[in-house]
């Protein structure tokens, strides 16, 4: 498992809390980039979240499995700052988050309502430019980069209307990787495009977080998603929202959608994940 | 085609008017035959006294609609984005809102006299209702994930007014402005008629008084040309200037 994991360049520092159900701070063998410290929250009466504890290292990518109302994606938007935690806190970089910031983007699952229909696929994407102050003259360079690196090189002057889900999800991805950012939080983004879809832009996401290195924390409801794309699985119980169980994912990096999703070792691993998520329905 | 099958139904009555006044010989001073009406109409227009009656109108009431629209559209932002100062204000909207503007019109003569400033005042107070509160439920109903969007981006708040609440609200405040624009209208010929000595109001009221019926409902015919023409071209603009946005708002 070790030499599997050693395959993938850099990836010592994505080899941590192992074993632990709800990992301590301070197990790391390196500084985490995001904490969770003792973080509970309530919708109105209803507890959403209790006492989670998890960090996720520097180029690490996580993927959070779960039923609905295990609180996946109120976590996601804690990191994200859109919403702050009732009871602990949630730091990055050693610091208590308190609103979005630059290095954090967020990519939405319904892309219908995270694109400004009014805009092309470019101008959306100079949306995130004109946020970061980056000057009107170099727009223009950087929107045909961004746009190429998703592959919508052509369609810059389409509306989000005249795109399909996939396109739509690229342009958000194209958004996100506008703002720079050494975080990205995903929420369900692939939940809505069909099968061939949803494989051809997980390999995209996949293929563009390995060039920057970028840390990914990346919510699902699909648990063979979770396993094909993370380095680690976390996976929640509902009502209120608990850290279950955390899987290490030593799959050899390239994934390959019909290798790697035929390997034994993601065989296990999918068994491992089905019969404890069925545990938690029983 | 369309335009003669619409015109079919007021022609006839036109038609059925004229032969019925003609055919029973009624002296009327309230009442006035289509030929007759088009007569004093053709007089009005000649002498200049329609246009410069229509102008006086237009000005008080697209003045008023600028300031009271124009107000309501900053107040219906701040409410509609800051949910304590909707909540702090609430209880002063419903109260003033119900207020007829028509019962304010002794109280701006009291104030302003007569003249422009009292009409351009009322107008304001008219039109400002309507946009504040058409404005604030389109605001309040901008998708919630467009500002999550917003704060994600870290637009600032002037780049989050302009760059996503104003586009995706501007259908709704075109709806609300035509809407404001036919209530100014009704209250400028209402406060002229009512008090003040302009417009086309004062003019159709001098028309009744003097009992010339037929200059009154050409001056009535003409109102509902001038409001139809003011809808039109609020139509065609909002058709021009939307583009995408207005594509999207009819795909919904």
């Amino acid at each position: 498992m070790c030499a599997a994991t050693a395959t993938f360049q850099g990836s010592e520092a994505t080899i941590m809390n192992n074993v632990a159900p709800t990992p301590r701070v301070g197990a790391a063998t390196a500084a985490p980039l995001i904490a969770f410290h003792g973080v509970s929250h309530v919708f109105g009466t209803r507890p959403v979240l209790q006492d989670i504890n998890l960090t996720i290292g520097k180029s690490e990518f996580v993927c959070m499995v779960g039923p609905s109302g295990c609180g996946k994606t109120t976590m996601l938007r804690m990191v994200g700052g859109l919403q702050a935690p009732a009871v602990g806190e949630v730091t990055f970089a050693g610091k208590r988050v308190t609103g979005p910031a630059q290095e954090i983007s967020f990519m939405f699952q319904d892309y219908s309502k995270a694109l400004l229909p009014w805009r092309t696929a470019a101008g959306n994407v100079s949306l995130a430019l004109e946020a970061n102050g980056v000057p009107a003259a170099q727009r223009a360079e950087r929107i045909k980069d961004l746009l190429g690196k998703v592959g919508l090189a052509g369609h810059a002057e389409h509306f989000p209307a005249q795109l399909s889900g996939g396109m739509q999800q690229r342009v958000q991805i194209a958004r996100c990787l506008a703002q720079e950012p050494s975080v990205l939080l995903m929420d369900e983004p692939f939940g809505a495009l069909d099968a061939m879809t949803r494989q051809a832009l997980q390999d995209e996401i996949l293929r563009i977080i390995q060039a920057s290195r970028t840390t990914v924390v990346f919510v699902t409801h699909d648990l063979e998603e979770a396993i094909y794309l993370g380095d680690r699985v976390v996976a929640l119980y509902p009502n209120p929202g608990r850290i279950a169980q955390v899987f290490e994912v030593d799959l050899p990096k390239p994934r390959n959608q019909l290798t790697t999703r035929e390997s034994p070792a993601f065989l296990r691993l999918r068994r491992a994940l089905f019969d404890f998520i069925r545990e938690g329905e029983a | 085609m369309k335009l003669l099958k619409a015109l079919v139904l007021p022609v006839l009555l036109l038609v059925v008017w004229e032969v019925a006044m003609r055919v029973s010989g009624i002296e009327s001073d309230s009442l006035a035959m289509p030929s007759q009406i088009a007569v004093a109409f053709y007089e009005a227009l000649r002498d200049g006294t329609i246009l410069r009656r229509t102008a006086e109108t237009l000005r008080a009431a697209l003045t008023g609609l600028a300031i009271g629209g124009g107000s309501a559209l900053i107040v219906s932002i701040v409410l509609g984005l800051i949910p304590a100062a909707a909540r702090l204000a609430q209880f002063s909207v419903e109260v003033l809102r119900p207020v007829p503007a028509v019962a304010l019109i002794p109280v701006a003569i009291l104030t302003l006299g007569f003249g422009y400033a009292m009409e351009v005042s009322l107008v304001a107070f008219a039109t400002f209702w309507p946009v504040l509160i058409y404005g604030q439920a389109a605001i309040v109903n901008i998708e919630p994930q467009l500002l999550d969007v917003s704060r994600v981006l870290r637009l600032s708040t002037m780049g989050r007014v302009t760059k996503v609440v104003l586009p995706a609200t501007l259908p709704r405040y075109f709806v609300a402005f035509r809407l404001a624009t036919a209530v100014s209208l009704i209250v400028a010929v209402t406060v002229e008629i009512a008090a003040n000595p302009l417009g086309i109001g004062y003019e159709l009221m001098t028309a009744s008084q003097s009992l010339h019926p037929d200059l009154m409902f050409a001056l009535v015919l003409w109102i509902g040309i001038v409001g139809w023409v003011l809808n039109g071209a609020l139509l065609l603009a909002q058709r021009r200037l939307l583009g995408p946005a207005a594509m999207v708002e009819l795909a919904r």
